[in-house]
C-alpha cells in the first residue's frame, strides 16, 4: 500500500532507476539474426524513439529487455538489474508490446484486475488508469469486442497500472483516432517530464518527430543511430544524409538552371512563375552563384531535410522487405 | 470516448517512485490474481456447471438400473451388494467422461493464455515464471478438487438415497467406501493437471486436446497386467488407479495376478499431479514467448 501512496515530486532524471542499458544484445533464430549486436542507453525524464523499418528487429529488443526471450548474446538491464530477476514487474517496467497480447473472453476490467492483483497493487489503480486511458464506461465488457484503438488504451491502462518509473511501448499509435494519438502523445510527454523513462517504437518517423526527445534507430538488427532528433534531423543534410538543397525564384529560371547545373547541382522546375527546386547544392552558395552571375533572386529558401527523409536515408539499405523489390 | 488530462494526476504519480517501495512478493497474490483470472473466463462457470448435472445424471440413471432390478427385500446375502451400490454411485462411463472435461479445462486454462499472447502480458507483470505456473495449477487444482467432491458426493448421496429404499445402500463409514468416494473427486484435479501440464508443453489448443486425450485413455489400454512390470506401469495410469480406488469390495471381485493397491492408486494420483506441474513449470521458465 505504501508504494501507492504519493510522495512530493522527485528531482526528475539522473537517477539509474529508470536507465535501460541495452550491450552488445543479440538473438539469433536459426541463421535469421533478428538483433544484432546492439548496444545503446535510454534515460529517464525523456521520451525515447525507438525507430526502424519493419522487421528491424524493434519488438524482438524490446522483448529482450523484458526478459520474455532469452538473448543468443549480450545483456539488457532495467535500473542495474536484468528485468526476470524481479520477482513482480509492475512497479518497475509498465509495458504495451501488442495490444493483442491479451484474453478476449475476460472484460477489460477483470484482466487489469488480476494483474494489479499479482502485484499486490490495490484496487483502485484499476478504477484510475481506466478512467486515465478513457475505458472506464467500457470496463465491463469483454475484452474480444473492443476495437483495435480501445486494446491500444487497455494496454496503455496496464502499463500504467503500477505506476513504474520505466515505460516501454511497441507501436501504442496504431489503430488510434486522431484524438487518441494527440492524447497518447501528451501522455508521453507528460510521464517524461514526472521523470520516467519513456520508451516509444514506432516504424514512421513522422510519429516521433513531435514526441521523442532522442532516438533510437536500428535496421536489419543493427544499431544505424542513438542520439537527439535535432542531431539525427541534421544528419539529413549531411554528406551520410540526403543531399542538400534549397527552393529557388528568380526572373531568368533558364540562366540561373544552366549555372546551377554546371555547378553540380540538379534542379527540376517548381511551383510557379519561374521557380526551382534545386538539390545538391545549399542555400548560401546558390546564392552566391547567382550573384556572381548578376541573376536576380526573388526567394530563396533552405530546403532543411524532415527527420523523415534523414530516416529514410539512412534505412534505405537496411529494410528486409522493400516493396517493388528483386523478385 | 472522451479522455481527461487533469485526471492524469491521479493515475500516475509526480516522479518515478515505484522501484523504490516494492513490497516483499507473496505467493498468495499470485493465486489471488489466478482466482480472478479463472472465474472471469465467462464460460468456465457454464462447462462446469453443465459437466457436474451430465456427471450426476449418468450416475443416477446406473443407480436407477439397480433399484429397478433389486426386489423389495434388497439384495440376497452373499451378493457383494456393496461393491454394487459404490459403483453405481460413479461409474467408469461418468469417470472417463470427468477425465475428458477435467483434462479438457485443464489444456485450456494455460493454451488460452499461450495462443492468445496474454503469457507476455502475463509475464511481462510476473517476471518469475515459475510462480505464475505453481499459483495456475493450484487455483486449478483447487477448483477441480471442489467439482469432483460436489459430482461425486452428490452422485453417492442420490444413489444411496434411492438404493437405501431396496436395503442395498451404503454409507461412507462402510469399509472401502470413503476411498472410492474420495477417488473419484480426485480424478478432477489429477486429470485437470495432467491437461494443464500437457498443454503448456504443446501450446496449441486441438493438439493438446488430443495429446491429453492419447495419454489419459490409449496409454492406459496399451498395458496389460499379465506381466509384473505392465502391471505396474497399467496401475500407474490414472484410470486404472480411479478403478482400484472405486473397488470398495475387492472380495466378490476376479482380481488379476499382480493386483493394484489402494496406496499405489493414490502415490499414481500424486505423482501425475506433482509431475504435470514441475514440468510445466519448467518448460515455462526456460521457453521463450
Amino acid at each position: 500500500m505504501s508504494a501507492l501512496v504519493r510522495c512530493a515530486a522527485r528531482p526528475s532524471g539522473g537517477t539509474v532507476d529508470g536507465m535501460i542499458e541495452v550491450h552488445r544484445l543479440t538473438k539469433r533464430y536459426g541463421r535469421t539474426t533478428a538483433v544484432d549486436d546492439l548496444t545503446f542507453t535510454v534515460h529517464p525524464g525523456q521520451v525515447t524513439g525507438f525507430l526502424g523499418p519493419n522487421g528491424a528487429g524493434k519488438s524482438t529488443a524490446l522483448r529482450l529487455i523484458l526478459g520474455l526471450i532469452e538473448p543468443t548474446g549480450g545483456t539488457a538491464t532495467v535500473g542495474g538489474r536484468p528485468f526476470r530477476e524481479r520477482p513482480r514487474g509492475l512497479r518497475h517496467v509498465g509495458a504495451l508490446l501488442d495490444a493483442g497480447d491479451v484474453h478476449g473472453g475476460r472484460s477489460g476490467r477483470a484482466h487489469l484486475w488480476a494483474l494489479a492483483r499479482g502485484n499486490a497493487l490495490p484496487r483502485g489503480r484499476v478504477d484510475a488508469v481506466l478512467e486515465e486511458v478513457g475505458l472506464a464506461g467500457a470496463a465491463g465488457r469483454r475484452i474480444a469486442g473492443y476495437s483495435l484503438g480501445m486494446k491500444q488504451r487497455l494496454g496503455i491502462a496496464a502499463a500504467l497500472l503500477g505506476d513504474p518509473p520505466v515505460l516501454l511501448f511497441d507501436e501504442p499509435l496504431n489503430g488510434l483516432d486522431p484524438e487518441g494519438v494527440r492524447w497518447v502523445r501528451g501522455l508521453f510527454r507528460r510521464l517524461a517530464a514526472e521523470g520516467r523513462t519513456v520508451f516509444v517504437s514506432s516504424h514512421l518517423m513522422s510519429e516521433m518527430e513531435h514526441t521523442a526527445d532522442r532516438l533510437v534507430v536500428i535496421g536489419r538488427g543493427r544499431l544505424i543511430a542513438a542520439e537527439t532528433v535535432t542531431e539525427f534531423a541534421a544528419r539529413g543534410a549531411g554528406p551520410d544524409g540526403a543531399r542538400p538543397g534549397a527552393s529557388v525564384r528568380t526572373t531568368e529560371p533558364g540562366a540561373l538552371a544552366d549555372v546551377l547545373t554546371a555547378a553540380g547541382a540538379a534542379v527540376a522546375p517548381g511551383d510557379g512563375e519561374g521557380a526551382l527546386v534545386v538539390t545538391g547544392l545549399d542555400a548560401a552558395r546558390i546564392g552566391a552563384l547567382a550573384l556572381d552571375h548578376r541573376i536576380p533572386l526573388l526567394e530563396l529558401t533552405a530546403r532543411t531535410a524532415s527527420l523523415e527523409e534523414a530516416f529514410m536515408a539512412l534505412t534505405a539499405d537496411r529494410v528486409d522487405h522493400p516493396a517493388g523489390g528483386a523478385r | 470516448m472522451t479522455t481527461s488530462t487533469t485526471t492524469g494526476s491521479t493515475a500516475t504519480g509526480s516522479a518515478a517512485t515505484g522501484a523504490a517501495t516494492d513490497p516483499r512478493p507473496r505467493f498468495g497474490d499470485l493465486l489471488a490474481a489466478e482466482w480472478i483470472r479463472f472465474r472471469s473466463l465467462r464460460p468456465m462457470p457454464w462447462v462446469l456447471g453443465a459437466g457436474a448435472l451430465v456427471l450426476v445424471a449418468v450416475n443416477l440413471n446406473a443407480a436407477r438400473y439397480t433399484y429397478q432390478h433389486t426386489g423389495p427385500d434388497g439384495p440376497p446375502p452373499g451378493s457383494g451388494y456393496v461393491g454394487v451400490a459404490v459403483n453405481v454411485s460413479f461409474t467408469g462411463m461418468s469417470a472417463n467422461l470427468l477425465m475428458l472435461l477435467a483434462g479438457g479445462v485443464g489444456a485450456a486454462v494455460i493454451v488460452g493464455e499461450y495462443t492468445t499472447g496474454m503469457i507476455r502480458t502475463t509475464f511481462a507483470a510476473v517476471p518469475d515464471r515459475r510462480a505464475v505456473l505453481l499459483a495456475k495449477a493450484g487455483v486449478l487444482a483447487v477448483v477441480m478438487l471442489g467439482f469432483g467432491v460436489l459430482v461425486s458426493g452428490v452422485s453417492f448421496g442420490l444413489a444411496q438415497a434411492l438404493l437405501g429404499r431396496r436395503h442395498a445402500g451404503v454409507s461412507l463409514a462402510d469399509p472401502g467406501v470413503l476411498h472410492a468416494v474420495a477417488g473419484a473427486a480426485a480424478l478432477a484435479p489429477v486429470c485437470a493437471l495432467i491437461g494443464f501440464g500437457l498443454g503448456t508443453l504443446v501450446r496449441h489448443a486441438a493438439a493438446s486436446v488430443v495429446t491429453t486425450v492419447l495419454v489419459l485413455f490409449l496409454l492406459p489400454a496399451s498395458f496389460n497386467e499379465d506381466h509384473r512390470w505392465s502391471a505396474a506401469i497399467a496401475h500407474a495410469m490414472p484410470f486404472t488407479a480411479w478403478r482400484r480406488l472405486a473397488e470398495a469390495d475387492p472380495t466378490h471381485v476376479l482380481q488379476p495376478p499382480y493386483p493394484a493397491t489402494v496406496t499405489g492408486s493414490w502415490l499414481a494420483f500424486a505423482g501425475w499431479a506433482v509431475a504435470s506441474v514441475l514440468a510445466a513449470a519448467a518448460v515455462a521458465h526456460r521457453r521463450d514467448v
